[in-house]
């Protein structure tokens, strides 16, 4: 896998001469004129069978006058991705909306209007998403300062070799992390009221049967409400009970993770993405680790591969259990069962902690290997979590399953159709439990997984019960690649050349990715050769497969909402990053 | 009855010790409330996850009286502020302060919380809480481990002990304690207590890149 062309090397199709090769040393993929995008879409979907757009994201190149579109097409039978990119100019920088082709480019259209300022025409709800209604200018612009910046890239002269520093607030006019256009006048200023967001969705007057004339109304969930796992906000429009329509509203985690990974070190960024999906902090780590090691051009060695397999695996696992656990809670269950998967998760945090010296930030994973071996010790811990889980596992599904009300309140409720998922570009879980048996780890291998023996795990109803079974499911496959995997482990270094603090990354393109525990985690990175990355872009699995979650509620009762989205499995970290 | 509520220098009779403590009122009205502190149910971001942890079976924090996690802000005894403070959420978690009755407290839990942690230099960041509501305990750490949220919980409950009604319970007072006012979004987050400050300081402003295009890389 450490081969760069590896990418779309094997995509050896044969596309009209307006996709051109992109030739520049370290990219690969193809380049499609802007106008002509959308039609390039539309003939991957319909003559190439590239029926999944991946992931949208764009790169700012200023000085140049230059930003790339950069899409990810996908076949849901497997294969490696295909990258199509467009040139726009930094000024008009506008091109057509991808949303009518393949309606999983939503909420990605969003976040690159929000902050890169590509305007999409035609896109049906374009408003900003991570930042708010108002915000000053467009952040990941390479041009565009935050109000603390204090250099373009880390570490900061200012701190580093000398070791003193300034304190970020000493530097900006307000003491604070605050700027404002110049001239501006708070007292003039009148802020967004929703008002266009309410506007947005769908209304219905209709007259009841009886004669009545009913209304609907808009009810808020969130950002703080027990439900929604998080600082997360949805916006129902409610006829009775009934769900109408449903809008996410995001951000109230956006922690500027892409802006800050520009600056930093490659290395640096390794524990902040600990911090995406705090929950699996290792896979977060694997999936950035490829990424850069496929710029890099290494691999890691045999045994490391072992280890970062276990450790993504264990990682699924605790996702797994916090997952059901906390759909549980949404059920009604309140608290009991959870506790049930956190005393399993307990025994896993206590094996990372072991190795990697932290309970959930584990930062664990370096390029070309991990950071520190596992010991005797270590491996009987993990033997007894292999020899405890199963048993436990089978308990957890005996008293869930046999519960009626578990059953009553899932089962058909929530149902996410096979051709829906694909083209909302829905992954993991979600999109197995709706009937596509697609895992990347079978459908597009990475790492040492094609060495061994697993189903891959697929439910057919695509409701939120087979979402549950499906993570009960895959559990038990992952105890299966443990068990494997501690069988075969070789002795050996785990890390490829010398520790080193500054990599020097040869410029270039490269997406790594992963089968996250929540789906497609995926890293497109852009190297010009300097310490830091000009471009880090993190593809959220968790972020584009709530594009399905106005789908899966409409029609259903606003109590089920809070399950629908539980069985997505949601974490903010990773969605607003 | 906990011995320890017992003035001391107060003799109680034999037969009587365990059921009966001579106290002062301070003291069984701060016993009363350091022992039933009810958290905020509000997670915000990682540290929310350890936060349930310390919950769960293995820490198990209603040892100390704090199990009773409120959704509603009007039930609740302090605010565990558990992660990240963006701009966009600030306003809603001032606005639940000030629905909070009195006495009332925070705690910062982590780095974040604390004072912007690994986040501080982002855009949409708040670096920390303390800009806005009065934190009582800082607990540090990234994400603070469970044994170290008890022991700032813990801290908090000694901060209870040492209050003392006639002195610190401003929230018998009739003033009471004023709102803290929203701040609400606009360009970028506007503090409503510093909006003359805010006026100024745009004025004068010169473009933020006077230290632009420094291209040299670091060794
Ligand atoms: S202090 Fe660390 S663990 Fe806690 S919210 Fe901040 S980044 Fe997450």
């Amino acid at each position: 896998m450490s081969d760069q062309s590896a990418v779309v090397g094997t995509v050896t199709e044969v596309f009209p001469d307006w996709f051109s090769p992109d030739s520049r040393p370290g990219y690969a993929g193809y380049i499609v004129p802007s106008e002509r995008m959308r039609e390039a879409a539309g003939y991957l979907k319909n003559r190439k069978h590239f029926d999944m757009l991946t992931s949208v994201t764009s790169a700012d190149y200023f000085p140049e006058d230059r930003i790339e579109m950069v899409y990810h097409f996908r076949r849901s039978t497997g294969g490696e991705p295909l990258r199509i990119k467009c040139f726009l100019s930094r000024v008009e920088s506008q091109i057509d909306s991808l949303v009518d082709v393949f309606p999983g480019a939503e909420l990605q259209e969003r976040e690159v209007w929000d902050l890169m300022g590509v305007r999409f025409t035609g896109h049906p709800d374009l408003r900003r998403i991570l930042t708010w209604e108002g915000f000053a200018g467009h952040p990941l612009r390479k041009d565009w300062k935050e109000p603390f910046f204090e250099d373009e890239i880390k570490p900061y002269k200012s701190r580093w070799p000398e070791g003193k520093f300034i304190r970020a607030e000493e530097k900006n006019p307000l003491g604070d992390n605050l700027c404002f256009p110049p001239g501006f006048d708070p007292e003039s200023w009148v802020p967004d009221k929703d008002e266009i967001l309410y506007k947005s969705m769908t209304r219905v007057a209709k007259a009841g049967e009886d004669g009545m004339d009913s209304d609907t109304i808009i009810v808020n969930l969130g950002p703080q409400h027990p439900s929604t796992h998080g600082v997360f906000r949805m916006v129902a429009r409610l006829d009775g009970e009934t769900v109408v329509d449903l809008k996410p509203v995001m951000g109230y985690l956006h922690r500027n993770h892409e802006k800050i990974g520009e600056r930093n070190t490659f290395l640096g960024n390794m524990p902040f993405t600990d911090r995406l999906d705090y929950i699996c902090s290792m896979s977060n780590n694997f999936a950035y680790a490829l990424a850069v090691e496929k710029l890099l051009n290494i691999a890691p060695p045999e045994r490391a591969e072992y280890i970062r397999v276990i450790m993504a695996e264990l990682t699924r696992i605790v996702n797994h259990l916090v997952a059901n656990g906390f759909l549980m809670n949404d059920l009604g269950a309140f608290f009991t069962p959870v506790l049930y998967s956190l005393e399993e998760r307990e025994f896993i945090l206590d094996f990372f902690e072991a190795a990697s010296g932290s309970r959930m930030m584990c930062n664990y994973y370096r390029f070309g290997g991990v950071v520190r071996d596992l010991d005797e010790n270590m491996m009987s811990m993990l033997k007894a979590i292999l020899e405890r889980l199963p048993r436990k596992m089978d308990e957890l599904e005996k008293y869930l399953i046999g519960s009626e009300i578990v059953r009553i309140r899932s089962e058909g409720v929530g149902i996410l159709t096979p051709e829906a998922a694909i083209a909302n570009s829905a992954t993991g879980p979600l999109l197995r439990a709706s009937g596509v048996p697609y895992d990347l780890r079978r459908a597009d291998p990475y790492s040492i997984y094609d060495r061994f023996d697993f189903d891959v795990c697929v439910r057919y109803h695509g409701d939120i019960y087979d979402r549950f079974m499906l993570r009960i499911d895959e559990i038990r496959q992952s105890i299966r690649i443990l068990k494997q995997a501690v069988r075969d482990m070789p002795s050996g270094p785990v890390l490829t050349g010398k520790p080193q603090y500054q990599v020097r990354v040869p410029a270039g393109e490269a997406y790594g990715r992963v089968e996250g525990p929540k789906g497609e985690l995926g890293f497109y990175l852009v190297s010009n050769g300097k310490t830091n990355p000009a471009r880090y872009h993190v593809r959220a699995p968790t972020f584009i497969n709530l594009t399905s979650l106005a789908g899966m509620s409409r029609g259903n009762k606003v109590a089920d909402v809070v399950t629908i989205l539980g069985s997505i499995d949601i974490v903010l970290g990773e969605v607003d990053r | 009855m906990k011995e320890s509520l017992n003035s001391p220098g107060v003799q109680i009779p034999e037969e009587l010790s365990g059921l009966v403590a001579i106290t002062t009122l301070d003291r069984i009205y701060n016993w009363g409330r350091r022992n039933s502190l009810w958290p905020l149910m509000s997670g915000l971001a990682c540290c929310a996850i350890e936060m349930i942890c310390t919950a769960a079976s293995r820490y198990d924090f209603s040892r100390f009286g704090m199990e009773v996690m409120r959704p509603s802000p009007r039930q609740a005894d302090f605010m565990l502020i558990s992660g990240t403070v963006t701009k966009k959420m600030v306003p809603q978690l001032v606005r639940l302060y000030n629905q909070m009755p009195e006495p009332k407290y925070v705690v910062a839990m982590g780095a974040c919380a604390s004072g912007g942690g690994p986040f501080k230099e982002g855009y949409s960041v708040v670096p920390g809480i303390d800009k806005f509501l009065p934190v009582d305990v800082y607990i540090p750490g990234c994400p603070p481990t469970p044994q170290a949220l008890l022991n700032g919980l813990m801290k908090l409950q000694e901060k209870i002990d040492h209050q003392a009604l006639k002195t610190d319970a401003h929230w018998y007072k009739k003033d009471g304690s004023a709102p803290i006012p929203v701040p609400i979004l606009g360009p970028d987050l506007i503090d409503l207590r510093k909006v003359e400050q805010i006026r100024l300081a745009s004025q004068v402003q010169q473009p933020a890149s006077d230290a632009d295009n420094n291209e040299v890389p670091h060794e």
